[in-house]
Order: structure tokens, then C-alpha cells, then sequence
């Protein structure tokens, strides 16, 4: 791979569906897919796109927009996710991340880190945070696993259980329409309600894709961090001895561990000619940005392929970057900051009970996500 | 406007407006230029800021437009 970064760092390639695309994989290259207009992601949907994610066929969905559309949607969300508001919810997470080491303590050991601790905080914050009541998370955890999860390789699974999830949130913005509440879920019915500004159809999305962005990718952000920390043992040990490393910690371990499938983001259709590396793309190819190569390109950092919890912060694009950028990438950095806090503080002589080649990951194609992390502390 | 030191370079405002801001050799964005005639574009970009670092000021009065 590094030497088709280095050799043929735009090259066209055969996607799994057959189709023909672009595939970029330099750094600067792959900042600029993401980042300049002529990439849209809006050309997708009517393009008979390739299909390595499950929201490449959603029109309504947020991530199917380019501006000015994108903005008129991005802006009614992007307040309840800046650093601001976001370090405002810290303290709930701390006392979320102590609740549930407590509650692994009275477990038997070896007991399952995903269900306990890694799928079970991000559910949490998030539910809060969009007013969906998490007692009820039994309900949409199965879409979600067919979604991203489990068995996401189906496309009719995958089209059933968006058309199940959507159901349930109109029938919970019903219940909020009815007796509105202080979440964002109320925030965004007063949007559309009020103001005209979405669709019925793009606040049922907009809910949608803020649940299930906000599910797996954290949950199984913070198992990767563990199994990279746990094949290195000497950046685990300066990260226990220097906690206050935490934050950028996480930076590195987010350029470093892998969170998708694919290693790759979201496929861009070109609106016009663009010479990327001295590579003309025609108007109308697929583009694919990979984002893990990039992350491990020396034109961003030295010694890219070194996990370094001291290194200084990188621009990394694990959260990718333009006007996609991840809403919630604010929200995901503090949730893992205080997730290795707390497991790295409260259990620090925690180890896998299973070798790690025998950790097994989920079918799905778009999150690498592990079925059980069984520990031991 | 300005871009403040918070800037992550998420870059949402580079694809926003992208005649208004450029990346830096710093590997922060900055204004393409500090004075520019009212752009609503540039609104949706301090909206849009994860980290809430970009704001317009009245060029004349000095008075704060956004966040205002």
C-alpha cells in the first residue's frame, strides 16, 4: 500500500460492486477530496454510486448534501455539538464512565467490556442527547447493528431496518410534538415546525443519522484504542504514568487505529475535470478518499506507521474534514478522553482474557466492530 | 472576521465558503481577507464551526455581527 501512495497515488480501481472509481490515497490529495466542492457527495445519489457504506442511496440524509442544501441542515445540529457545549456534558460522562466501572466490579470476570462499558456509554450520551428514551435502546440497537453492524452486508437488511428505525422516530417525534422536552429532538421539531426549515422527512433522517453516527464508531473507537494500547505495552505504561497525555492520546490513537471497514470514507462524485497529484479525473467519477492511508502519509507526521501517544497533535483525518467533518467529533474526543481516564485510572491492571487474534470483529462492512471484549482487571 | 487560535482545521468552512478562507502553512485556516463585503456565506461558516473560532466584527464600528 505505501507504494501506491508513493507510485500511483491516484489510481483507478475495481469497487466491490464492480464498478470502476478513483482511489486517493496522499494525504494533501485526500484533504482535498474532502474539502473541495467539486467532489460532491450529493452526485452520489442519483449516480447508481458504489455502494461501500449504507447511506449512499438516503436523498434526505445529511451526508447525501452538498452546500448550500448541507448548510441549511448542518446548521440546525452544529450548535448542540461545538466544544463549548460538548465540554458542558463532561461531567455527565465522568459520572457515566464511574457508574459503569462500578458496575463491571460486581461482575464476574471475565466479564464483556463492549456490553458493559464501550457500546453502553456512547448509547447513553446520545440517547440523552437527542431525548430518545435509553431504556428503549433494546428496540433500535438490532437496526442499528444492521446498519453498521452485524449484519450489514444485505442491502435490502440494511433498507428494512432504516425503514424500522424511521419508524420509530416518527412515532417519537409524535410523542415530542405532543410534550416537547429540553433535547435537541425537540430543538429540531421546533426547526421544522416553526421555522419551515427541513423536511419532515430530513428531521426524521437528521435523527436517524445522529443516532447511529453516534453508536458504533465511538464504542468501537474505544475497543481499538485498547487493542493498540494492549500490542503496545510500552505506550500503555507512559499513558498510565502520565494520564494528563490523555488528550493527545487520543489525537494519535485516532490517526493510528483503523475505525472503518474499508479504511476509506464516504465516496465523492467530480462535477468537473480535477487534476489531483498530476491525475486528471473526469467530470463524473467516483473518488474514494482513504482516510487511514492518508492518516499514515510521512507528509503529515514523521514516522507514520509508529503508534506515539506523546507525538504532537496531527491534522489527522479520522473525522474526516470540509463540510462533512463529523459533527460530532467533539463529543467523540471527550467521550474517549474520559472513557481511557477512567478505565486506565479505575482498572489499571486491566488485561484480555482472550489472545487478541482471537478477538472476533462483526460481518458488517462499514464499522470494525468487535462482537465481545472480554477483560479481567 | 478572524479565525481564532481554537481552529482544528476541521475545515467545514473551507467547503462552505471556500473563497473566504485558505489553510495555512500553520495548518490553521485563516480569512482570505480580514475585510470583505457582508457574505452570507461567511455566516454559515461561523454557524457551522465545531469550535466556534471564526467571527465577523463591523469593519467601521467595531461592533461584534456574529456570534453577536
Amino acid at each position: 500500500m505505501k507504494e501506491l501512495q508513493r507510485d500511483k497515488p491516484v489510481v483507478r480501481v475495481e469497487l466491490p460492486d464492480g464498478k470502476i472509481g478513483w482511489l486517493v490515497t496522499r494525504y494533501d490529495d485526500v484533504r482535498q477530496v474532502l474539502i473541495d466542492p467539486r467532489f460532491s457527495r450529493a452526485a452520489t445519489v442519483n449516480h447508481e454510486a458504489p455502494r461501500i457504506g449504507p447511506a449512499s442511496g438516503a436523498a434526505d440524509s445529511i451526508l447525501s448534501k452538498d452546500p448550500p442544501e448541507h448548510t441549511r441542515m448542518r446548521r440546525l445540529v452544529a450548535g448542540a455539538f461545538t466544544a463549548r457545549r460538548v465540554e458542558a456534558l463532561r461531567p455527565r460522562v465522568t459520572k457515566l464512565v464511574n457508574q459503569y466501572i462500578d458496575h463491571l466490579f460486581t461482575l464476574s470476570q471475565p466479564a464483556d467490556l463492549v456490553e458493559n462499558f464501550s457500546l453502553a456509554l456512547p448509547v447513553q450520551v446520545i440517547c440523552e442527547l437527542l431525548g430518545v428514551p435509553a431504556e428503549e435502546r433494546h428496540l433500535f440497537h438490532e437496526w442499528s447493528d444492521h446498519i453498521l453492524g452485524d449484519e450489514s452486508r444485505d442491502p435490502n437488511e440494511i433498507e428494512g431496518a432504516f425503514s424500522e428505525l424511521s419508524g420509530y422516530f416518527r412515532r417519537l417525534i409524535a410523542t415530542k410534538r405532543a410534550q416537547p422536552a429540553d433535547d435537541l429532538m425537540t430543538a429540531l421539531i421546533a426547526a421544522r415546525d416553526a421555522d419551515d426549515r427541513l423536511s419532515e422527512d430530513e428531521l426524521v433522517g437528521l435523527c436517524v443519522t445522529l443516532l447511529i453516527a453516534g453508536h458504533e464508531t465511538t464504542a468501537n473507537q474505544i475497543n481499538m484504542f485498547l487493542v493498540v494500547l494492549h500490542e503496545y505495552p510500552e505506550q500503555l505504561e507512559r499513558l498510565r504514568s502520565h494520564p494528563e497525555m490523555i488528550p493527545q492520546a487520543v489525537e494519535e490513537l485516532m490517526r493510528f487505529a483503523q475505525l472503518g471497514t474499508s479504511g476509506g470514507g464516504l465516496p465523492r462524485i467530480t462535477t468537473e475535470e480535477v487534476e489531483l497529484s498530476g491525475v486528471r479525473i473526469p467530470a463524473g467519477e467516483v473518488v474514494i478518499p482513504a482516510l487511514t492511508m492518508a492518516n499514515r502519509d510521512s507528509a503529515l507526521t514523521t514516522d507514520p506507521d509508529q503508534v506515539d501517544v506523546s507525538r504532537p497533535l496531527t491534522t489527522h483525518l479520522s473525522f474526516g474534514a470540509g463540510v462533512h467533518h463529523c459533527l460530532g467529533a467533539q463529543l467523540a474526543r471527550m467521550e474517549l478522553q474520559e472513557a481511557l481516564r477512567g478505565l486506565l485510572g479505575r482498572m489499571p491492571r486491566m488485561e484480555f482474557a482472550v489472545p487478541v487474534d482471537k478477538l472476533t470483529f462483526k460481518n458488517g462492512m462499514v464499522v470494525r466492530s468487535l462482537r465481545a471484549l472480554p477483560v479481567r482487571w | 472576521m478572524q479565525v481564532s487560535d481554537e481552529c482544528i482545521a476541521s475545515g467545514c468552512c473551507l467547503g462552505i465558503a471556500p473563497k473566504r478562507f485558505a489553510l495555512g502553512a500553520d495548518g490553521r485556516t485563516h480569512p482570505t481577507s480580514a475585510e470583505i463585503e457582508e457574505d452570507d456565506t461567511v455566516l454559515d461558516a461561523v454557524a457551522s464551526c465545531p469550535m466556534e473560532a471564526i467571527s465577523v466584527h463591523d469593519a467601521q464600528t467595531g461592533e461584534p455581527i456574529d456570534p453577536a
